[in-house]
């Protein structure tokens, strides 16, 4: 793996990041160790969008049907939507169950 | 051409910064620093300097600002000393890694305790590391002129990197000295405006400063030891220039009556003036005594200061800072480094003289001399690696 990366001269000075946005490109979801799973009966959707407002990593987007899923391979599974959702319709699910 | 004036050594450092048109300035006050950015302030607050003064709770924040102002492009200043210094100590390293091209006036200042609010050069050796380049003065033109240079150095291409100017704790700072005061013009045209190469800029949003993960760390410090390493040509280049524009010549080591020197005396700092009397004096007694004197510390001239001590048969290094239990001083360490590879050299004392602010005297040039001259006859004694001279049994 070594070979194939930069060379000291091939990065930016100072390790500059010259294009915006580009922590989507790395996949951050594998430190979780429990995921949030929606129940979609109780959820108020855009009238509340708790979860989307507090979570800490913009993980939160809004899919057709206008509720709030997760975006997995970024999560890291705090828990904070779970914790702030009024009608708790968020649990928290151990990985792997 | 300029005007020959009377002036403070620290009022200098602010002039030299606004007439190298700082945009930015943040500083907090501490002795024996103030009077340069009260200064600054004044002629901010007076429209004589068209910067941003920016007013901070403690140097940490300082040295933030800083980093902030350079990194949208300002060229920025500040200068601190002392414990001032010790608290910029984090942000010292990230200005550095961002290559932000700040320049800082260090007025040394010993470190507590007990408190002492004099001179010697404990707090810039403890901040030796952090990736800044380094010059020490030895009079007021020097601080004044090297505080123009350090912006050319330190805002080219080939180095962008931090650069410190230090210059004594009250012995230098704050004596009145007559200066050769250049145009504006002329320092115009020798420090063009800063052109950045990257900058913060909501409209073309870069990162500066994010993590660096394991794999690409040591890539980024091999990139950073290059430029400080490649500084040194530039440095060469812009005293050059420097000297054509100016007059007066810039050298990273200063000798004085080396030529067939069998001892000599190597220092940095003002203390050099005193150091040159006492070399005449000894002279004058038939001495072979010479002078080196430290003015660029990092990056370290190997060369220039291995060609200083050819030929010498002993050199007495005099430290303004106590390396507890180490190998000597930090100049006199880095001196028996430097020379460590040679087949032929001399032999290396270190004297630890001038702490918080006690005077340097004539005398203690005579005492590491005698010294010198008594570890040449009979080999250096085993009790000690580093002396400390003029304390009281």
């Amino acid at each position: 793996m070594a070979d194939e990366m930069p060379t000291w001269r091939e990065y930016p000075m100072a390790a500059i990041i010259l294009e915006p946005g580009s922590t989507a490109k790395y996949k951050t979801g594998d430190w979780r160790s429990r995921r949030p799973v929606l129940d979609s009966s109780k959820c108020l959707k855009s009238k509340c969008a708790r979860c989307w407002i507090y979570c800490p990593d913009a993980a939160r987007r809004v899919d057709e049907d206008g509720y709030f899923e997760v975006d997995l391979s970024h999560c890291k599974g705090c828990g904070i939507c779970a914790r702030e959702c009024p009608p708790g319709a968020i649990t928290m699910v151990e990985e792997g169950e | 051409m300029g005007k020959r004036i009377g002036l403070e050594a620290s009022l200098a450092v602010s002039e030299a910064v606004k007439m190298a048109r700082a945009d930015a300035v943040a500083a907090y006050p501490i002795t024996p620093q103030t009077h340069i950015v009260e200064e600054l302030s004044q002629m901010v607050a007076d429209g004589d300097l068209d910067a941003d003064f920016m007013v901070v709770e403690s140097e940490h924040t300082a040295m933030s600002a800083c980093c902030g102002a350079s990194a949208v492009g300002a060229r920025t200043f500040t200068a601190t000393g002392g414990p001032g210094l010790a608290l910029m100590h984090e942000m010292l390293y990230i200005a550095s890694g961002l290559r932000l091209p700040i320049v800082m006036a260090i007025v040394n200042r010993a470190y507590s305790s007990p408190i002492s609010i004099w001179g010697d050069h404990s707090d810039v050796m403890a901040q030796r590391d952090a990736g800044w380049i380094q010059f020490f003065a030895e009079t007021g033109q020097e601080v004044f002129d090297l505080t123009i240079q350090a912006f050319k150095i330190a805002e080219d291409k080939r180095v962008l990197l931090p650069a410190a100017v230090n210059l004594d704790g009250f012995t230098l700072s704050h004596v009145i000295e007559p200066f050769d005061m250049p145009d504006q013009e002329e320092i115009d045209a020798f420090l063009p405006a800063y052109e950045p190469q990257v900058i913060l800029d909501p409209d073309k949003p870069v990162t500066m400063g994010a993590v660096g993960f394991p794999e690409i760390y040591t890539e980024i410090k091999k990139q950073q030891n290059e430029a400080l390493l490649g500084a040194y040509e530039v440095i060469l280049e812009v005293w050059e220039g420097f000297e054509k524009a100016f007059g007066r010549a810039y050298h990273p080591v200063e000798s004085y009556r080396t030529d067939d020197a069998e001892i000599l005396i190597s220092i940095a700092g003002s203390t050099a003036c005193t150091a040159r009397v006492a070399v005449d004096n000894m002279r004058d007694q038939g001495k072979k005594v010479g002078l080196v004197r430290t003015r660029l510390w990092r990056p370290y001239p190997f060369e220039e200061t291995r060609a200083a001590v050819k030929g010498a048969k002993a050199v007495a290094v005099m430290d303004r800072c106590l390396s507890f239990g180490g190998p000597g001083g930090p100049i006199c360490s880095e001196l028996r480094s430097a020379l460590y590879p040679l087949p032929e050299k001399p032999v290396v004392n270190s004297y630890i003289v001038g702490l918080g602010g006690r005077d340097i005297t004539l005398q203690d040039f005579y005492t590491v001399v005698e010294d010198a001259e008594r570890v040449l006859s009979e080999g250096p004694p085993d009790e000690y690696q580093y002396k400390m001279i003029g304390v009281r049994e």
